[in-house]
């Protein structure tokens, strides 16, 4: 991977914070190479990794539609709840000083773990699909009219297509897509035909969702910048696996959410550069955004307020603010180390089997695999994993137009994270011979 | 490294479990490979095509409809096993049928597929049988009624008195 930032390797602090519980399964092997990774502390951080299902222990391959939360997050959003709850920004008393001390020390983790060194630059949303949201919505009706360029790729999640579905319902303005080549990967000479049409924004995925491609961000926006385009680039992805550096990326807008890297559901970030924050307007009215407020008109909160109308989700900040600290003290070197053996142990196991299709490129990828399996439709395959234990996702992963693009209406996805392990490699390849056997072979 | 609790360390539990069993009947893979009366239908009186948003499965069910009862139907569409199994059961159990007797199927199906046990002995529902072990599957029961959904959709702009089941 790319644009990854130098980080300390995993430290002692999971030793130190190790709890009773047993691992579950999994707890056997280690696959990094270097010294320091401990998998069977590290998942014992996750409780729900020792559950069972259907009389099976867990295997949690769909991760990339939403990770678990370490005992570290789960405990500062409790401590918060029972001891810090308050509104925030608003009161002089203790409890809201320490609230609004919670809530912008998140904003400091987070801001961190985007690479900005301005926590200002850091807007608290819902998710990444709001964060998109808020961007179309603001900047797009303030600065994009009829006629204006926005350019997609065909790869983007429905979250970074819909929203600009809309403004360019809303504006009159035209969308571009950029083609996908064969192996999964962006098509940059298509790419660059549309920004011969001088678009105003491109907006791309950092990494797919349903192939793991790592797109190529870097030139992607500088080729933007020197089409005259600003460029937005969805982080849902790419923020759990690597530590992101916006200015090494050199990007104008970066949407990323909380649950898909082990905070809680229900709250993302949108990093963008302050000058744009700034020139924008606000997104939603009400309290906590405002300056000053007559009944006729109001003036606004500085950036990132301006963009936080209302009570946020003040708990789930404090955990995705933890859980931003949690992957920085393992580090993003020792999780990209322990991911890319997974990934070669599952190219190399799922390469042997017959009738198996995987979709996206051999290298330059995270450790998400859609596949197909025969003529086994993938929600069969997910109901037959499912009773041994084994989560993972079937369907078109809102990505239909991907899809369309393969001639395939859904395929079977398995994704893992730095706390799985590799027998549940074994485990999933053992699920898809019950899936054949229960077929009666493999058409 | 620990094992699945059911089964002894080492060895594969190549068994399967009772519950896929059931689903996975040898009817119902036999319907999913070689889905009956599957293609256009020409001279469809009724056609309707449904889709399951979540999941991408489409359904096209085109009926033939002479002197009130369903001369012909025939479906066209992309699914899992359960949802192309039920479709093609559905072309054959409604052959015949009024279009009213048709939609009474489809009740008796769906509270099949919710579990009432004692459709089990309805000659009616005939194969469609073999898909009662969907209830134990609840998030497939979606599945399983994306065609006679499209049947309750047609019979209800025919037949004001349609229900849904």
């Amino acid at each position: 991977m790319a644009e990854m930032t130098d980080t300390k390797q995993a430290t002692g602090t999971l030793a130190s914070e190790r709890p009773p519980e047993a691992a579950g399964r999994g707890d056997a092997g280690d696959v990094s190479a270097g010294g320091g990774w401990d998998l069977a502390a590290i998942r014992a951080q996750f409780p729900i990794l020792s559950r069972e299902v259907h009389g099976h222990p867990l295997a949690y391959l769909d991760n990339a539609a939403s990770s678990q939360q370490p005992l570290r997050v789960l405990n500062r959003v409790e401590r918060y709840l029972r001891e810090e709850h308050a509104n925030v920004h608003r009161g002089v008393h203790q409890l809201s000083a320490e609230a609004t001390e919670a809530y912008e020390g998140a904003r400091r983790s987070v801001a961190a773990h985007a690479g900005t060194r301005d926590p200002a630059e850091i807007v608290f949303t819902r998710g990444t699909t709001e964060a998109v949201n808020l961007v179309a919505s603001s900047w797009g009706d303030a600065f994009i009219g009829a006629g204006d360029e926005i350019v997609l790729t065909k790869m983007e999640h429905h979250s970074n297509l819909v929203p600009w579905q809309l403004l360019a319902g809303r504006t009159g303005c035209k969308l571009g897509f950029v083609d996908v080549t064969s192996e999964g990967t962006l098509d940059l000479d298509d790419y660059d035909r549309l920004l011969g049409k001088r678009p105003r924004l491109v907006a791309c995925t950092h990494v797919s969702n349903s192939l793991g491609t790592v797109n190529p961000v870097r030139e992607i926006v500088d080729r933007a910048h020197a089409a005259g385009a600003l460029t937005l680039i969805d982080g849902a992805q790419a923020a759990p696996h690597m530590l992101t550096d916006v200015a090494k990326l050199g990007c104008d807008f970066y949407a990323f959410s909380s649950h898909k890297m082990c905070g809680p559901t229900g709250v993302g970030a949108l990093w963008a550069r302050r000058e744009l924050l700034e020139e924008m307007p606000p997104y939603q009215g009400g309290g906590e955004m405002i300056s000053d407020v007559k009944l006729e008109r109001s003036s606004w909160a500085k950036v990132p307020h301006k963009f936080e109308a209302g009570t946020p989700n003040i708990s789930g900040v404090v955990g995705f603010g933890e859980a931003a600290r949690f992957l920085a003290d393992l580090g993003s070197e020792a999780i990209a180390s322990h991911e890319d053996a997974l990934k070669r142990a599952v190219f190399e196991r799922l390469d042997e089997i017959e009738g198996l299709h995987l979709y996206g490129p051999r290298e330059g990828r995270t450790a998400v695999f859609s596949f197909t399996y025969g003529d086994i439709h993938p929600h069969d395959l997910s109901t037959i994993l499912d009773q041994r234990g084994i989560a993972i996702r079937a369907g078109h992963h809102c990505n239909q137009p991907l899809m369309d693009h393969y001639g395939i209406s859904s395929t079977a996805r398995a994704s893992f994270y730095f706390y799985n392990s590799p027998r549940e490699i074994d485990v999933l390849c053992e699920g898809l011979a019950l899936a054949a056997e229960v077929f009666g072979g493999i058409a | 490294m620990i094992e699945p609790r059911s089964e002894p360390p080492g060895t594969i539990d190549r068994e399967i479990p009772s519950s896929l069993n059931q689903l996975y009947q040898e009817v119902i893979l036999d319907h999913y490979r070689k889905p009956r009366n599957k293609g256009h239908l020409d001279g469809a009186t009724h056609a309707i095509t449904m889709n399951n948003p979540l999941c991408g499965d489409v359904i096209e069910l085109m009926l033939r409809v002479e002197g009130g009862s369903i001369a012909e139907a025939r479906f066209l569409g992309r699914g899992c096993s359960i949802s192309l199994a039920s479709a093609s059961m559905l072309t054959g159990r409604v052959r015949g049928k009024s279009l009213e007797q048709a939609l009474e199927l489809s009740r008796k199906f769906t509270h099949l597929l919710h579990g009432e046990g004692a459709l089990l002995s309805d000659d009616d529902l005939g194969d469609l049988r073999t898909l009662a072990g969907v209830s134990k599957f609840p998030v497939r029961i979606k599945c399983a009624l994306l065609a006679w959904n499209c049947l309750e959709e047609l019979g209800d702009g025919t037949d004001a008195d349609g229900g849904s089941g």
